[in-house]
């Protein structure tokens, strides 16, 4: 790969959590001789997420967050500029520049790897919390640890591991879900049931189609009220409902950012502008449509190829990626493969038992695979999507894989 | 070069299944078989991409 594209001396990472440094380290892997800051609003060397909402929150040992492998000593070993403790608050892109604080950064190329922010609930009151941040898990870990009353607001997949970590803390919880059934939007209302279901076999309160009309207390939360009119004790409240790609710095940029930073097959927003991560919105050429992706897997792929693409030139290659994103819950594991598209078809086991495989498609494809507890299969399907494998290939996978003593 | 796996780390999350499967397979058991761990030199580009692809970072590859 020819790294000496013209021009590019200056590089500016805007973000410094997975995708970011994945774009870094892909910059010098490569060959990369220029410059390169990274900018980061946290004033921590980067980290890694899904652990704060597992690990991290039953032992969350000197409270350091879980930084990644050679984080601590990026700076050197990259030799990047690391500016930690602020956010890029603005990006003018005729002139090139982001700004940071009082400075104006310049840069012949930027890669936005911002991320997304979590919804919040309005309050003013401490013990009311998202779970985002190390700074957020350190304080929902405290919670656990000293026994406190927890409602969870939202039955997603953060809302659902913090309240598996109170059951393995031995603590009851309630989780306040608005829909009628959870996880709707991430494996359809049929699949949401079934592992909704995992709550209530493991002591978990799930309460469905209410929402919250109001946090209550004097400085500190005290209760949930319900929109019900039922009230809820809680001294700490985690609220898990949804984020949003953190575009707001970029409204004036001239950039295309409803719903992410909009980009093209090869992560390019235009106006030599990359995305990647949480924050990328692109067109998937494996789904013939646009996608924003919130997972791990996503973030660090898109990373690296967003900086391989922008020293790249014209060699650019398109990001081709099944989405795959895991979940754990007590001691399950969930993990969902390609797109949860339309009504899913169970293959192998069954809902109400400890593992099941279900299948989603669009017409004749298969697009999607959920897992609970079968690690041994979901990279199969996922790999049989990505080949663009039909219904009958997913069929005849899970036959495959029933007629084997499978135990997870 | 060898491949080495932290079991103490890895989880089975299977990322290096998808980006090696001639290496590496979550098995029947749900855990983490390595299929080979002897890495020829035109296969390192494909393993070291496995490598760095783990969540968990269960992952190295050492000489050998």
């Amino acid at each position: 790969m020819d790294v000496n594209r013209t021009g590019v001396d200056r590089v500016v990472i805007a973000g410094a959590s997975l995708a970011g440094m994945k774009a870094a380290q892909a910059a010098r892997a490569a060959g990369y001789a220029g410059r390169i800051t990274m900018i980061g609003d946290e004033k921590l060397a980067p980290y890694d997420r899904p652990p704060l909402s597992k690990e991290f929150l039953t032992d969350p040992g000197s409270g350091q967050p879980p930084h990644f492998d050679g984080a601590l000593s990026l700076a050197t070993d990259l030799d990047l500029e690391l500016l930690l403790g602020e956010p890029a608050t603005g990006v003018d892109t005729t002139m090139q520049r982001v700004t940071v604080g009082e400075r104006e950064i310049a840069y012949d190329a930027l890669v936005v790897a911002t991320g997304a922010v979590p919804r919040r609930l309005p309050t003013t009151l401490t013990g009311v919390t998202t779970l985002r941040t190390a700074d957020d898990a350190r304080q929902v870990a405290a919670g656990l640890r000293r026994g406190a009353r927890i409602v969870v607001v939202g039955g997603g997949f953060i809302g659902s591991e913090v309240a598996s970590a109170a059951r393995a803390h031995g603590l009851p919880v309630t989780i306040v879900e608005a829909a009628p059934v959870p996880l709707v939007r991430a494996v359809g209302a049929v699949a949401g049931e079934w592992l909704g279901e995992l709550h209530g076999r493991h002591g978990t309160e799930l309460i469905r189609g209410v929402g919250v009309e109001s946090l209550d207390g004097d400085g500190h939360v005290r209760e949930v009220r319900l929109t019900d009119g039922r009230i809820l004790p809680a001294d700490l409240v985690v609220v898990g409902i949804g984020a949003d790609p953190a575009t707001g710095w970029l409204a004036d940029s001239g950039l295309n950012v409803s719903d992410g930073v909009a980009c093209d097959a090869t992560l390019h927003a235009g106006h030599n502008v990359w995305a990647a991560g949480d924050v990328a919105r692109w067109w998937s050429q494996d789904f013939d449509r646009s996608l924003r992706i919130e997972h791990w897997t996503n973030a660090a792929e898109q990373g690296t190829l967003a900086m391989r693409n922008l020293l790249g030139g014209s060699d650019a290659l398109a990001y081709r990626h099944i989405p795959y994103f895991w979940s754990d819950w007590y001691g399950s594991r969930i993990q969902l493969v390609g797109l949860a598209s339309g009504e899913p078809e169970i293959v192998t086991g069954a809902p109400d038992g400890d593992k099941f495989v279900a299948l989603f498609r669009e017409g004749e494809r298969l697009i999607g695979a959920l897992a609970l507890n079968r690690r041994s299969d979901i990279m199969k399907y996922r790999a049989l999507i990505a080949r663009g494998g039909s219904w009958a290939d997913g069929l005849a996978l899970a036959e495959q894989r029933n007629r084997r003593t499978v135990a997870a | 070069m060898r491949i080495s796996v932290d079991m103490d780390k890895c989880t089975a999350l299977g990322n290096c299944e998808a980006m090696a499967p001639d290496f590496f397979e979550v098995g029947d058991d749900g855990e983490l078989e390595l299929l080979r761990s002897d890495v020829g030199a035109d296969e390192l580009a494909e393993v070291k991409q496995a490598i760095a692809s783990c969540p968990t970072a269960a992952l190295k590859l050492i000489d050998g």
